[in-house]
């Protein structure tokens, strides 16, 4: 079955019961049993529901795992997996990694007793060099966020192999329409759910989906016993976002690509990071694992002012946090997705005052051309 | 089976799949069919939705009736009520019932429909205006904002004698308190917004009729017009439902503590709630119910002080609607009823020194020292 297939029909995607071509939204915490003995496979409802069975097994499908699991959020979902190790083990983590995700193991999972050694991992080789003899796993985002490095999965995942760590990637930027990283040797995939696979702006949501059987009891082990699951309702709208993931992706992307070109060539842009543009240093690898540049894109202003100006003066996407959604989201990193990194850090990872951060939407791209051309003409304007 | 049984266990045993004893929500538009010309008893959600017939199921059981149908609002539950009617018809309605309902027998006096605005709280007015084109009689009871009593068993033997229907809109009370069904109605109309549904947080509307013939038109209605109630807040009626018996008592207790209260208001020139003694509508509605209801007009000594109260309450809300867990406080004159003439508002006593009261399930002293406040700034 060719994907846009299995984005429609992939698990339970009917209801048995009565025929009902979307599953029933079971907003219920407990099952009524036959017998005291003999439970039921449906007991309770943080260990079992069937709406959100239905997205977890869906996402599964899509990535090619044998498991999916719904959390509440994209950080509830990590955490989970994080849960994996124990004290006194250490992970390996793309430098650049979602600012949540550097908080989370800078914090608590440090105080906690799990190390996290930062890499460069655009060369993989300083992975290599990183692996200490408590290394049990290497976390992956790529596209990176926000400058939109790109790692190689193949590379990653020997490497994981040749020193038997386990293999985890958030797979939020580009989901399992564009990129299939179990397809390459991965272990674990994450989502940020909230993103592309929901679409629309309109739920917190986190996937874990894993390869095989002992990783899915375990991760249905700490699920069932932390219960950061994903609620019925938003299971319910996930999936039906699901449904459109095709589509809008190949609309976004399309966009998204446009625009990168088109900020090129632009006054006061210094640079623009997108995986397909022929200056992008990954545009290669990219290409052999991704079937496209997906809907990020982040732009380089000359100044912080220029940036600034920008961002104050665009009508069409909205300013906010968040990104992956039918509306564009304009997000400052600086004191947005990546606030929880000090300074230093993000100045070291590339993100300087001056980036702006674009998640491209269904908008027409002709009025988001017009649209940040003229916010661009009053941010260069002098006042 | 007792009616607080009923109710705390509605669609609790619906699902054999999973044992979920909560009601799934349906949220589906159409339904897969086993082979040709089979079907799972669902074929499209406009024609029926589980999680909707479930809510149905259960409200035509506690009411007494042949069946219920769940409606996007009361206005669209009586519009569809309306349908069965034809041009020439002649219905004897309350006079001062609902704004939006008056609105709505305006609309269908286009269509050829008449309507007979009648003082339903004496029967024999009733009399009076029935004539050989009276197909019904529309009442409700308690009225809004008025609170009058009809006198359901006596009207109840005049349909029956001249062979009417009678529509009774039971908002106010709830099968909980009223059952309109053992006096002789036909049909029993809700704005399921209010009472049944309990939060505010959902817009619906309910028609249960007595007998299968009647159901069978109402029904060809509903799925021809299709004004029905989606799966997520027939599901959130359903939700509201289990804790009716509990809201209704509680509020009703509240009422009573409030309306006695504000009889000895200074500010307070007339209190109108049938659960006080002296009321006029005290004896017959003990009668015909089990309780005297959660709403409460009351009139202050001049219109200049309303503006003040209206924005001095903080625990009482000044919005429109009632029936929910928050206390709410209206002004019929402007709001709920300003579809009126103001001729016919003057005639009924809606004026502009009365304000309506929902009561909540807030503390009793919380409300009171709230109106108490707003009342004295005022």
């Amino acid at each position: 079955m060719k994907i846009k297939t299995k984005i429609i029909h992939s698990g339970i995607d009917k209801d048995p019961y009565t025929g009902a071509s979307s599953i029933p939204i079971y907003q219920v915490s407990t099952y009524a049993q036959e017998d005291p003995i003999k439970l039921g496979k449906y007991d309770y409802g943080r260990s079992d529901n069937l709406t959100r069975h239905a997205v977890e097994e869906a996402v599964a499908n899509l990535e090619g795992g044998i498991k999916g699991f719904a959390f509440g959020s994209g950080m509830a979902a990590i955490s989970s997996v994080f849960l994996l190790f124990k004290p006194g083990d250490s992970i390996v983590v793309t430098e650049d990694v979602y600012g949540g995700t550097y908080r989370v193991l800078n914090t608590i999972f440090k105080s906690w007793g799990l190390k996290s050694i930062f890499v460069d991992m655009s060369e993989p080789e300083k992975i290599i060099k990183a692996i200490e003899p408590d290394t049990k796993a290497i976390f992956v985002e790529t596209p990176t966020n926000p400058v939109l490095k790109i790692i190689d999965l193949s590379a990653v995942s020997e490497i994981a192999k040749k020193f038997n760590l386990i293999s985890i990637i958030d797979n939020t930027f580009m989901t399992p329409y564009l990129q299939r990283p179990i397809e390459f040797g991965f272990d674990i995939v994450i989502h940020s759910a909230t993103k592309f696979l929901g679409g629309h702006s309109d739920l917190i949501a986190g996937i874990v989906v894993v390869k095989n059987e002992e990783l899915a009891v375990k991760i249905k082990r700490i699920q069932n016993s932390f219960g950061a699951i994903l609620g019925p309702m938003d299971s319910f709208l996930l999936h039906r976002g699901l449904k459109t993931l095709a589509v809008r992706l190949e609309a976004q992307q399309k966009t998204a690509f446009e625009l990168a070109k088109w900020f090129v060539n632009e006054r006061g842009v210094k640079r623009v990071f997108y995986p397909l543009l022929d200056d992008h240093k990954g545009k290669e690898i990219h290409i052999r694992q991704a079937d496209g540049g997906g809907a990020v894109l982040s732009v380089e202003f000359e100044t912080f002012d220029i940036a600034y100006k920008f961002m104050k003066s665009v009508k069409i996407p909205l300013l906010g946090v968040s990104l992956g959604g039918v509306e564009s989201i304009l997000s400052y990193p600086s004191t947005m997705s990546h606030a929880s990194m000090p300074e230093g850090e993000r100045l070291k990872r590339g993100i300087s005052n001056s980036l702006v951060r674009l998640s491209v939407g269904l908008e027409d791209v002709d009025d988001l051309k017009e649209d940040f051309s003229s916010a661009l003409y009053i941010a260069l304007s002098k006042s | 089976m007792k009616i607080e049984t009923l109710l705390s266990q509605a669609g609790s045993k619906w699902d054999n799949r999973t044992g979920a004893v909560s009601m799934p929500i349906y949220q589906v538009a159409t339904f897969r069919h086993p082979e040709l010309g089979k079907s799972t008893g669902f074929d499209y959600s406009r024609s029926g939705n589980p999680t909707r017939a479930v809510l149905e199921n259960i409200l035509a059981k506690l009411e007494g009736g042949a069946k219920a149908f769940a409606f996007s609002s009361g206005m669209s539950a009586i519009d569809c009520l309306l349908r069965i009617f034809m041009p020439g018809d002649h219905l004897i309605v309350t006079e001062d019932l609902y704004g939006g309902s008056y609105r709505l027998f305006e609309e269908y006096k286009k269509l050829g429909i008449d309507f007979s605005y009648v003082d339903t709280s004496s029967w024999e007015n009733i009399l009076f205006y029935i004539n050989e084109r009276t197909k019904a009689i529309f009442i409700e009871t308690p009225t809004n904002p008025l609170l009058k009593v009809a006198d359901l068993y006596k009207i109840g033997k005049i349909a029956k004698e001249n062979k009417l229907l009678l529509i009774v809109d039971n908002t106010f009370l709830t099968f909980y308190l009223q059952k309109p069904f053992l006096f002789g109605a036909d049909i029993v109309v809700y704005s399921a917004s209010k009472y049944l549904s309990g939060h505010n947080d959902v817009i619906g509307g309910i028609l249960v009729v007595k007998d299968e013939t009647l159901a069978e038109k109402v029904y060809f209605y509903q799925n021809s017009i299709g004004s029905i109630l989606g799966p997520f807040d027939s599901w959130l009626v359903l939700r509201g439902l289990k804790t009716l018996h509990l809201r209704m008592e509680r509020q009703c207790r509240n009422a009573l503590k409030i309306a006695k209260w504000l009889e000895h208001h200074h500010k307070v020139k007339k209190v109108y709630y049938p659960g006080l003694k002296n009321s006029i509508w005290y004896n017959i509605l003990k009668k015909q119910s089990k309780g005297f209801g959660a709403m409460i007009s009351f009139e202050v000594e001049s219109a200049s002080i309303v503006p003040a109260i209206l924005s001095k309450v903080e625990t009482f809300l000044f919005a429109e609607s009632l029936g929910g867990v928050e206390s709410l406080i209206t002004y019929p004159y402007l709001q709920t009823h300003s579809a009126m003439s103001e001729d016919l508002r003057r005639r009924l006593g809606i004026n502009d020194r009365l304000l309506r009261l929902s009561v909540g399930l807030e503390n009793y002293e919380d409300l009171i020292n709230d109106l108490d406040n707003a009342l004295n700034v005022g």
